[in-house]
């Protein structure tokens, strides 16, 4: 038995559940997409780390990663301007860095378990078979960092100001995110300073004062 | 192959450069125009910034699965340095509270690849502070020796800037300066108001063709990625590469110098020996010079390393000051959030890679507590969103009011979140001060008696500490920064270091502007190079990089590096056709 399957199992059992039917409210997370083209100017020991890295076992978990998706499609939804955070691919970025970056693997595999005992002990479900308005009813007992929480939230008050850093960082860097930001560089131009409209909706000018 | 019998080779070169940065870079471009058949020897690999198969620059963050975090290089994933502060197989060590951290960049070039291009002066003054302050030590030369190198550095590489008729600020030949960005004008209007200048910045970017080698920046801001266009000034491109053109310079990369060989009758230089790191082959080349430019911190070590029964200390250090002195820019920093800047208006304001504006040292340190100045640099603006963007949102968005006007709790989630992302974009500043330290004996790099690298050369351990001096001046730069930030409407945004975090004094070498390893001076028992910065005790050895500079100015040393490169080239070149080398 592979470790991830040994853990699904533990994940099982331990809830002493069996799949149930809330599951089905869960939208199924995407393919993960096929492995990036290395970048250029690599270093040799940097493309044999990245090509082995992108090749290798995913991180999650079945369920941590069905956990992560929610968590992520939460902290950014789908809206008029663009798409969730799952839509945006963070949930395969997030399993990335916790490869590239192994000493986040603890505090995300054991906030996600802290989240899913939490839950079991709240609503007799583990977080992903929660349903909505549960999912939401926990989050906002740990999304407020500046809020005074009962002792026993405050890890999970970490936990998730780590998930939500990583769901931001994923979702503006991906070309989605960057295009819900607006930004319109990263191409050759001709800056000649600042647009004559936004200067005068500042009130500034690139006149010297006089002296 | 047997690996441990040294091979020889047969030529004898003109002379050999150990390094490829910004001074040896300058010194095989000087000594292969002027005829000079010179080995040019790179401990790292080939690197041009126009071939697309080294190319980040304009690549988009979802191209790197890290989205260019700093996991395997330091400035992360698109980064032109290869290298680091770390390096697998070549350590190094501090001693206990001496801690120093060393960037080296392995590859054509050097550091100069992915550098911040700032290319200033120094001032007449800053060549003789201990005559002004009495505290340090004065140059054995001028800024009168130095100008017309600047002159011609400015004229050979390029450099924008604006003519200020400051004192300790000479101006150069210019190219015409970027105009500001937004927060840029915002910064300058704030600061000028409270008495604190602000002037276009000096970096060596094309903002006009200068020659047809190479073209014009198209303003990505991605300097430090290299550019493919060679629009800013590294030394592969620049001096690297067309000296390879000449015909004259043989290039030889993964070339891990160990020691400089020389002549145990005459006690002259006569090559240098090097470790192959592909093939770890051990090899010994010759030359009637040798010119090191392999940064302060390594030509310091190779000397340290080069002992013989001739030069127990090592070479050039009968004075035993080699390793010592060593010091690197003071820096400190601070961020600003900028609620006028909320919900901007979208345009391209990328512009060149860097700060358009900076301020320069505008204050009398005898009516203040520490005795040297600093400038500094400012960042902010609409950029392209990288690894770690977002972070730490939750220490802000609960101290902003919503669109409705009311508060809301810090961290959060969903739509609203979403909403802060959008109105908060391109709404910070940042601002850093870079200062000068004052050079201290006590601070200093030495041979590790127990540690060899991969190659079985013995490694460096460091002792540096900062001084009183250093930290009131990181402390008048933290004053400054909220000053500034609280005059142009801004919110400092996390805690203002205090004295337990020495006022948020990075930790030495974390700048990267570290010299002085080798000192240049007139008294031979006090410094390891003359005025030419030829080695008192072996008239073929010269140094080129930043190790023989005495101070640093609170000015980034590299547009000093080439002027004072440059100038030892000529003077090689002078003392060859006098037949005095």
């Amino acid at each position: 038995m592979k470790r991830r399957d040994t853990l699904k199992a533990i994940s099982v059992a331990s809830f002493g559940m069996a799949v149930g039917p809330v599951e089905a409210a869960v939208p199924e997370p995407p393919e993960p997409k096929p492995a990036v083209k290395l970048l250029p100017g690599r270093q040799k020991f940097e493309a044999e780390r990245d090509a082995k890295l992108l090749a290798s076992e995913k991180f999650f978990t079945p369920a941590e990663l069905q956990t992560v998706t929610v968590l992520s499609d939460i902290i950014i939804p789908a809206d008029a301007k663009s798409g969730s955070a799952s839509q945006a691919g963070v949930p395969a970025f997030i399993d990335f860095m916790m490869r590239d970056q192994p000493r986040s693997q603890t505090p995300m595999r054991g906030g996600l378990r802290w989240l899913d005992r939490k839950c079991v002990s709240r609503y007799g479900n583990p977080f992903a078979k929660c349903t909505k308005e549960q999912q939401i009813d926990m989050v906002e007992q740990i999304a407020y960092p500046g809020k005074q929480v009962p002792s026993d939230m405050t890890q999970g008050v970490a936990f998730f100001t780590m998930m939500r850093n990583f769901v931001l960082g994923g979702f503006y860097t991906s070309k989605m995110g960057i295009d819900d930001l607006g930004y319109v560089g990263n191409t050759p131009n001709k800056w000649d300073g600042v647009p004559e409209d936004v200067l005068k909706q500042y009130g500034l000018s690139y006149d010297e004062p006089k002296k | 192959m047997d690996l441990f019998q040294i091979k020889k080779a047969p030529t004898v070169y003109d002379a050999i450069v150990v390094g490829s940065g910004a001074g040896g870079g300058m010194a095989a471009y000087m000594l292969t125009k002027a005829g000079a058949k010179v080995l040019l020897l790179e401990a790292g690999g080939y690197f041009d910034p126009a071939d697309p198969k080294y190319m980040t620059q304009l690549k988009w963050p979802y191209e790197s699965p890290r989205r260019g975090a700093s996991t395997t290089r330091a400035g992360g994933d698109f980064d032109a340095a290869w290298g680091g502060w770390e390096i697998e197989g070549e350590p190094y060590s501090s001693k206990p509270g001496g801690d120093f951290f060393w960037f080296r960049s392995r590859m054509l070039g050097g550091r100069t690849n992915h550098w911040g291009r700032i290319s200033m002066r120094f001032g007449p003054d800053d060549f003789r502070r201990k005559t002004l302050s009495g505290i340090g030590d004065d140059w054995p030369i001028t800024y009168d020796d130095m100008k017309p190198f600047y002159d011609r550095v400015d004229k050979l590489i390029g450099v924008f800037g604006s003519v200020e008729n400051i004192h300790n600020e000479p101006d150069g030949h210019f190219l015409p300066p970027p105009k500001p960005r937004l927060h840029e004008l915002m910064l300058k209007k704030a600061a000028t108001g409270i008495g604190i200048p602000v002037i276009p910045s000096r970096l060596s970017i094309l903002t006009q063709p200068i020659n047809k080698e190479r073209g014009q920046c198209f303003y990505c801001r991605q300097c430090n990625r290299g550019c493919s266009a060679y629009a800013d000034f590294s030394s592969s491109s620049v001096l690297c590469i067309p000296a390879v053109k000449t015909g004259n310079l043989t290039l030889q990369n993964n070339a891990m110098v160990r020691e400089v060989l020389t002549d145990a009758k005459t006690g002259l230089a006569t090559g240098v020996s090097y470790v192959d790191t592909i093939s770890m082959q051990e090899m010994s080349v010759y030359a009637k010079t040798v010119i090191l430019g392999a940064s302060t911190c390594e030509s310091a070590r190779l000397l340290l390393n080069s002992k013989s029964a001739r030069f127990p200390n090592g070479l050039a250090n009968s004075s035993g000051v080699v390793g010592k002195y060593l010091n690197d820019s003071t820096g400190a920093s601070r961020s600003g959030f900028v609620p006028a800047l909320m919900d901007r208006k979208r345009y391209n304001e990328d512009g060149v890679g860097g700060m358009h504006v900076f301020t320069p040292w505008w204050l009398d340190n005898s009516k203040l507590d520490f005795p040297r100045g600093y400038h500094i640099e400012y960042g902010g603006g609409m950029g392209m969103p990288g690894y770690g963007f977002g972070g730490g949102i939750e220490a802000l968005n609960g101290k902003i009011p919503g669109r409705d006007g009311k508060m809301k709790p810090a961290g959060g989630y969903g739509a609203g979140l979403k909403d802060d992302m959008r109105r908060f974009y391109g709404a910070y500043v940042s601002m850093s001060g870079r200062g000068e330290p004052i050079p201290l004996e006590s601070n200093y790099c030495e041979i590790d008696p127990n540690t060899v690298d991969k190659y079985g050369i013995p490694t460096l351990r460091f002792h540096y500490k900062w001084s009183d001096n250093e930290i009131k001046q990181a402390k008048h730069m933290q004053d400054t920064f909220e000053q500034i930030i609280e005059a142009m409407g801004g919110m400092p945004t996390g805690n203002k270091p205090g004295k337990e975090q020495n006022y948020g004094l990075a930790a030495p070498g974390r700048i990267i502007h570290e010299v002085g390893t080798v000192r240049m001076g007139n008294d031979p028992g006090k410094s390891a190079l003359n005025k030419f910065q030829q080695a008192h005790d072996v008239k073929n050895l010269f140094v080129v990089d930043a190790a023989p500079f005495v101070t640093q100015g609170d000015k980034n040393v590299t547009w000093t590096i080439l002027a004072a490169s440059m100038r030892t080239s000529e003077y090689l070149i002078d003392q060859v056709k006098k037949k005095n080398i």
